[in-house]
């Protein structure tokens, strides 16, 4: 068997880092985000990484750690608005910003994934996204035309793997990181929990194991909550 | 006397009809869930990837892995599922979500809708915004009549970044109700507040829009 288990996150990237990179990660807000390898690359101080996530983090956690320490140069994002300090490197000019509608962030990887060079969606049609955009009329209608996203790296955070690399995701957890791991060069993926071949039923694994060249046991899963709400008990 | 936020996601609730797939933007429209009509049966559906929302958890029922688009914690129900976002926005961009309801900085008397950027202030990123008016084939929106400087949200034209052209149905705010048939159809006023004079929606609003019908 190939082995792509890696015993720790810093053994996972060896080789994969460079300054100047493009970075694809999986999560949406701080929910379902690759932790483990965020620290590990904060660490390893690569700089002028361009950044393909939905979101940036907060201030201190998620993607905001590597803002915070300013290697991140450009991000390719739809939703930044957690972050202050991205806010701040943004308006300074310091940090790089495209923004891109959060479906067509989500299909972009999707493509770039699949080997789709672009594709038309009606999302963005008269709007500053579209600018400088070809369109293009379908039945009557404007579509403008998205490419798609490959990345150097992909990270990804999964519940559990297995050492075929296949993942099962867990709830809402799942969101952006399929795509993220098909759209990487090569996708290193952290799991919760790393589970014996076979322990799979083959149709419950959602992204199969072609998409992920390397896997670790994630040590950091705080999971962090954004947004505490709930419900009191009727009495 | 001005419509609460309560009453105005009370009113949006009335137009969530049986067997609807339903997004709720962030803000007030989230409300709008907890004035579903009983009987009334409709999926809500959140673009990061989760079909069939619950309520939000007790203190014990709290998991970090269900969010909803305001990553805010939320339960699962009987029906939910659960997909990739490529997926959720597949539902959203192929019209299978038969309604939204958003929140707006400023609405213009063409439907056009800005509520994502205030340059050089305020830079937060569309999020879903612009897949949801760009897919889903019915928007409301949520909005409060006047900025806080008393400037009218529904104006001429969009003076912000828009968020999708000719893309509203229906406008509530806490002083009245705007909608139109369809979109090549200009806005007519369709109901007020209590207590609240035509006079002043129409010294309030920009937009040009039809008298109520009598």
């Amino acid at each position: 068997m190939v082995q792509k288990i890696y015993d720790n996150a810093l053994l996972a990237l060896d080789g994969l880092l460079f300054d100047g990179m493009v970075i694809a990660a999986g999560g949406f807000g701080l929910c379902g985000i690759p932790e483990t390898l965020i620290d590990a690359i904060v660490e390893s101080g690569v700089t002028g990484i361009t950044a393909i996530s939905n979101n940036a983090g907060v201030d201190d956690f998620g993607l905001g750690k590597l803002l915070k320490t300013r290697q991140i140069r450009k991000m390719i994002s739809s939703y930044v608005g957690e972050n202050k300090e991205f806010e701040r490197q943004y308006l300074s000019g310091e940090l790089e910003i495209e923004f891109c509608p959060q479906g067509t962030l989500a299909e972009r990887m999707r493509a770039g994934g699949a080997g789709i060079a672009g594709f038309y969606t009606r999302t963005g049609v008269g709007t500053m996204i579209a600018e400088g955009k070809e369109t293009k009329l379908f039945n009557g209608e404007t579509y403008v035309l998205e490419t798609g996203l490959v990345a150097d790296l992909a990270i990804v955070k999964a519940w559990k793997g297995d050492p075929y690399g296949n993942l099962i995701f867990r709830k809402s957890a799942r969101n952006f990181n399929p795509m993220a791991a098909t759209c990487g060069k090569v996708t290193v993926a952290e799991v919760e929990t790393i589970v014996e071949p076979g322990a799979f039923d083959p149709d419950h694994v959602h992204s199969p194991g072609v998409f992920v060249q390397r896997l670790l046991l994630a040590t950091h899963n705080e999971k962090r909550i954004e947004q505490r709400t709930i419900r009191q008990e009727a009495a | 006397m001005p419509w609460t936020r309560d009453d105005m996601a009370a009113l949006a609730a009335q137009e969530l009809l049986d067997g609807f797939y339903v997004n709720l933007g962030i803000g007030i429209p989230t409300l709008v869930a907890n004035h579903i009509a009983p009987g009334v049966d409709v999926t809500l559906q959140s673009e990061n990837g989760m079909l069939g929302l619950g309520p939000f958890p007790t203190e014990a029922e709290i998991d970090a892995d269900i969010i909803n688009a305001g990553k805010q914690t939320i339960t699962e129900l009987d029906r939910t599922s659960y997909v990739s976002s490529a997926d959720s926005f597949g539902m959203i961009r192929g019209g299978h979500i038969q309604l939204s309801v958003l929140g707006a900085m400023e609405v213009a008397e063409n439907g056009d809708l800005a509520n994502w950027m205030v340059p050089g202030k305020m830079v937060k990123g569309p999020g879903g915004a612009m897949d949801l008016v760009a897919g889903v084939g019915r928007i409301i929106v949520l909005m409060d009549h006047v900025d806080k400087a008393g400037t009218a949200k529904f104006r001429k034209s969009c003076t912000l970044p828009l968020t999708g052209a000719n893309v509203v149905d229906m406008i509530i705010t806490n002083l009245a109700i705007f909608q139109r048939p369809d979109r090549r159809s200009p806005f007519f006023l369709k109901a007020i507040a209590p207590n609240v004079l035509p006079d002043e929606v129409r010294a309030k609003t920009e937009a040009h829009y039809l008298e109520m019908p009598a």
